[in-house]
């Protein structure tokens, strides 16, 4: 099954709308509730990225009996170093973003974390692609 | 799963129920539905918040009771009462006139459930401490809260914290007490005076725990009417009530919002009222509230000084609670049980545990999650059709819930009132069929003809 979220870049207020309805979806699924919380987790990190970071995303979440996938496309200024942003508190979060007790870094680690696959690349000036599947024979 | 049911104090007295869904669009887990012009609970969502109490204009929700007679099975008869309770009268009462009208309707002894709060800030400190790793750590105060956690966020069934509520504390105190001085387990009955019906529900099937330590639940607005009628004619023997003991502030402040998360150090929110605690569980599951340590949640506005069953105003009560628990604060009198209570320490803490907290969701469209799967598929197909106003009229609260309890089974698409018109139009359905449907759901008597000057 097959659902697309868009999400809107700098609008806070709005951040966590795509990963709540997941999980609504997952419940009706009677997906384990352990692998629904992992999910949920590295999604709202996920979404809140887009938020905080780019212009505008696309989340299209696939379900499928043996696994969750995931693949966020955002258009936005792209990630330069992937290996820094992959360091835990590793920021560039602005001062203002911070206030709103986003941005503690931390968010792409705690993403994979929380994924059995996590794939990531990005284009300075174009967007950033991140994939993430969840196993649900995982537990 | 269909088949476990749990008990619930709350009940719909059929003949008085119009049939209205008000309490069909206020219950925050949506286990209520109309059929045949009377409303039905579902019990394996109902969590006994009693919010379709609170909305019902008819009073057809009650809180069924047990008989009050039969306290007298027992010889020693024991009266916990909430502190809620004494908020519930004008400041003329004393706390003396309370006691001594609750002994003369037949209790031996008179306690307040929350005398033993003290140490059950203590017993909750050192195991917040030894299970850190579970943080945050959610109260087991409030029973509707554990049955919602339980149907709506399985997902957080491991941060409740596993110990007994303070109500199941005082019953083994008590009791204990009692065997002591030398009366027989079955002598003893100890009666809960609540406040809501949740507390009814948790007694009548505890969760975590195998039996439950009360033997019978007293409405707090039978107390409340007994007391005082006795007082305004007169009847209250005089009798001497010393008050050997001494709540204290944090006892007395207990059950209201703020009395336990002002206790423990670190990150504590207390959050009152159903649908505040929904949003912010919302967020726990999703972490994104992180760092938080301690959560008291309570299901009524202003916690138990608001429950169902409560009289008074809850700004008055509360207001009444608090002087006395700045008058105790003062006047500092004898603290009795607190001290006779380190004598049963030992026996307390090794009965304070309860059991696992089990998930028993009732969001899950079916067990098999290809059979999810494709259900889901026809209630998103449904869902196009239905006119998305969520106007009741089919008998479910929102059209989500209509679609949903038709790919379940449990009712007909033809019930939306839309689609009989649209189904009527295209000659599918005779306005007979229609109106059938209709009184199917509504009742006859919805449908008689009445007569606008009453003759």
């Amino acid at each position: 099954m097959d659902f697309t979220f868009n999400i809107e870049g700098g609008n806070f207020s709005k951040a966590g709308t795509a990963s709540s309805e997941v999980k609504k979806i997952l419940k009706q699924l009677n997906v384990n509730s352990k692998i629904i919380k992992r999910t949920v987790v590295s999604l709202y990190e996920a979404e809140v990225n887009v938020v905080a970071h780019a212009f505008e995303g696309v989340m299209n979440v696939d379900i499928q009996p043996d696994k969750i996938t995931v693949l966020i496309e955002d258009k936005g200024p792209g990630i330069p170093d992937i290996d820094q942003a992959m360091v835990e508190g590793y920021s560039t979060a602005t001062p203002q973003v911070r206030e709103m007790g986003f941005g503690a870094g931390m968010g792409l680690p705690n993403i994979k974390r929380n994924s059995d696959l996590f794939k990531i690349s990005s284009q300075v000036d174009v967007g950033t692609k991140l994939e993430i599947v969840n196993y649900l024979n995982s537990i | 799963m269909e088949k476990v049911h749990f008990y619930h104090a709350l009940k719909v007295v059929e003949d008085a129920c119009i049939g209205c869904t008000h309490c069909m669009n206020v219950c925050p887990t949506a286990a209520i539905r109309v059929k045949d012009g009377v409303a039905n609970i579902n019990k394996n969502a109902c969590v006994d918040c009693g919010e379709c109490l609170k909305s019902c204009p008819v009073n057809a929700i009650i809180v069924e009771q047990d008989d009050f007679t039969q306290i007298f099975n027992y010889k020693q008869r024991v009266a916990l009462l909430p502190t809620v309770l004494l908020g519930q009268f004008p400041d003329d009462i004393s706390e003396q006139e309370v006691y001594s009208v609750i002994h003369d309707l037949g209790f031996t002894h008179v306690y307040e459930v929350d005398e033993t709060v003290g140490f059950l800030v203590d017993a909750t400190k050192s195991y917040m401490h030894k299970h850190h790793q579970e943080r945050p750590f959610i109260s087991s105060f409030c029973p509707a809260i554990v049955r919602l956690i339980q149907v709506k966020f399985p997902a957080l069934v491991d941060h409740i914290i596993h110990l007994k509520p303070v109500i199941d504390i005082s019953a083994l105190f008590y009791r204990k007490k009692l065997q002591d001085e030398g009366y027989a387990e079955d002598e003893i009955g100890i009666f809960y005076v609540t406040p809501c019906a949740a507390k009814i529900a948790a007694v009548k099937s505890p969760v975590g725990e195998e039996k439950s330590l009360i033997n019978g639940v007293i409405n707090m607005d039978f107390i409340y009417n007994k007391v005082l009628l006795s007082i305004k004619q007169n009847k209250p023997e005089k009798r001497e009530i010393v008050l050997d003991k001494h709540m204290s502030r944090r006892s007395i402040g207990w059950t209201l919002t703020n009395g336990e998360a002002s206790q423990y150090s670190g990150r504590c929110l207390a959050i009152d009222e159903i649908h505040n605690v929904i949003e912010v569980l919302e967020k726990l599951e999703n972490e994104e509230i992180t760092d938080v340590d301690f959560l008291e949640l309570r299901a009524c506005d202003h916690s138990c000084a608001g429950g169902v069953l409560a009289t008074e105003n809850r700004f008055l009560a509360i207001e009444r609670l608090r002087k006395r628990a700045a008058w105790y604060h003062k006047n500092k009198p004898i603290i009795l049980p607190e001290k006779e209570i380190e004598n049963y320490r030992e026996y307390l803490l090794d009965n304070i545990s309860i059991n696992e907290v089990e998930p028993r969701s009732i969001l899950s469209l079916d067990s098999d999650m290809m059979v999810a799967m494709k259900k889901m598929k026809k209630i998103n197909r449904i869902m196009k059709v239905l006119p998305q106003i969520d106007c009741g009229a089919c008998g479910a609260p929102r059209c989500q819930a209509l679609a949903q309890d038709v790919v379940q089974g449990k009712a007909k698409m033809t019930q939306c009132v839309f689609l009989q018109k649209m189904l009527t139009k295209e000659n599918l359905i005779s306005p007979q069929e229609s109106f059938d449907i209709s009184e199917a759901t509504w009742g006859k008597s919805r449908f008689e003809k009445k007569k606008l000057n009453g003759h």
